[in-house]
């Protein structure tokens, strides 16, 4: 839990981020992205437009797609985050991220690692969705290179694959 | 950018919330799921000294039902008001709604409180609470107080909320059977805030329109209740010739404006639109329910 340290607007939390334990001093007003980044040095998460447009900073909070720029760093304190740099397991990528590289779902890379997460969650509770679903599922998510449909079809492979893992 | 430096307190009981803002006025803000307040804060339009921050006060989330009213806490995440199987049974229209609000990452931080005190004109939930006839509730230093949807919304983001009062509670009235209910929405894409919106609740006494409650949203800098539309239903019924007739009493009475996404003219168009689309809808619903 946050304990205040003395004299100063600062916080201390303690967070769990892709299964390691940090226990963190900050600023109250430190966005969880800026935290992730900066303090952490878990760059994969991107800054984008910073008011919750884009989707670019999307991460998992306990389990659940949040915007990281529109959450404080204290709000996570004691929670369990997961970062695209979760993803991958013992140097082996994510079906999700393979289907993303075998079906050229990215150009510049920017919005990857939010469109990774909002399709892994999608995944969890869609085993098979539609293209219509996952159209949905990432209208919340930009890629201003346009390659949605290569997106919507490596989500789709993904799926088929058994990419819930 | 980033929000600039504020003092940061995260209460655990209502009491001590209210304390806070009582303490700090008008330079105090209260932190709910902030998909709203946190943009205008990273944006530097809203720099509060103090952030009241509510998360923690978990005794103000919660869904139930008591005596022909369902009972939201402020703090219940639009996500749990969508998946909500009371809701969904008891309010279909406020289930209907929430699912509108922005995108899954959006609903899973952003609350129902939050929604309903930002007062965005375009948002989905007032309008649906206007055609539930729904309440909330405030609690301030004085204690609580409750304040009808109908007299909620000021203007554009503004309300009758004191700034020392926290909204607790949202109180809907349980949709009686015979009833059917929908919202709709045109937007630019999915998630997005409505260039024009409606909830419609009907209540059907065989081939009679018994009762009609009719709430737009995005037409005006407030959501508005449409009346005029209401009286000529619950008059006249529903035939092709009143439906018509009440999309044009909506075109009438809503205050679009312009703007970077879509023009005045627009919007009233898709109000009119929407009404027959929804009504026609909720008639055909109703129909099914009374079976």
């Amino acid at each position: 839990m946050a304990r205040r340290a003395r004299g100063t607007n600062v916080r201390e939390i303690e967070m769990k981020v892709n299964g390691i334990a940090y226990h963190e001093t900050v600023e109250p007003r430190r966005l969880l992205v800026d935290f992730l980044r900066d303090q952490l040095g878990l760059t994969g998460t991107h800054i984008g437009c910073e008011h919750g447009v884009c989707g670019a900073c999307t991460v998992l909070v306990d389990g659940q797609s949040v915007r990281a720029c529109l959450m404080l760093a204290v709000q996570a304190d004691g929670a369990e985050v997961t970062t695209v740099e979760g993803l991958a397991r013992d140097g082996k990528l994510h079906p999700l991220q393979e289907a993303f590289w075998e079906h050229h779902a990215l150009q510049c890379g920017f919005c990857t690692p939010g469109m990774l997460l909002t399709a892994y969650e999608l995944l969890q509770t869609n085993r098979k969705p539609e293209p219509d679903a996952i159209r949905d599922a990432i209208a919340g998510n930009l890629c201003r290179c346009t390659g949605y449909q290569n997106i919507v079809t490596a989500i789709q492979a993904a799926a088929q694959a058994g990419g819930r893992a | 950018m980033k929000p600039p430096a504020f003092r940061y307190v995260d209460p655990r009981s209502v009491a001590d919330a209210v304390g806070h803002l009582q303490e700090h006025g008008g330079g105090a803000k209260i932190l709910a799921g902030g998909q709203s307040l946190l943009p205008l804060m990273n944006l530097r339009l809203v720099r509060p000294q103090v952030v009241v921050d509510i998360n923690r006060i978990s005794a103000l989330a919660y869904i139930r039902e008591t005596d022909g009213v369902l009972a939201l806490g402020g703090l219940s995440r639009l996500h749990a008001v969508v998946g909500s199987d009371a809701v969904t049974r008891r309010a279909p229209l406020l289930a209907e709604a929430a699912a509108h609000v922005g995108h899954l990452a959006i609903r899973h931080r952003g609350t129902i409180g939050g929604n309903l005190a930002h007062a965005d004109p375009a948002s989905e939930i007032p309008a649906a609470l206007l055609a539930l006839e729904g309440e909330v509730v405030a609690t301030g230093p004085r204690g609580a107080r409750t304040i009808a949807v109908a007299d909620l919304f000021r203007g554009p983001l503004s309300t009758a909320l004191d700034p020392t009062e926290l909204l607790t509670e949202v109180r809907v009235p349980i949709t009686p059977p015979g009833c059917g209910s929908v919202f709709l929405e045109v937007s630019r894409r999915a998630g997005d805030f409505a260039l024009a919106g409606i909830g419609v609740l009907l209540q059907r006494d065989g081939e009679q329109c018994a009762r009609v409650r009719i709430g737009v949203c995005g037409v005006g800098g407030t959501p508005l209740r449409m009346r005029e539309a209401e009286r000529i239903l619950e008059r006249s019924g529903v035939t092709e010739d009143t439906l018509r007739a009440a999309a044009r009493a909506v075109e009438h009475a809503v205050a679009p404006s312009d703007d970077t996404q879509a023009s005045a003219d627009y919007r009233r168009h898709v109000a009119g639109v929407l009404t027959v689309r929804a009504l026609r809808q909720a008639w055909q619903r109703a129909g099914r329910e009374g079976r």
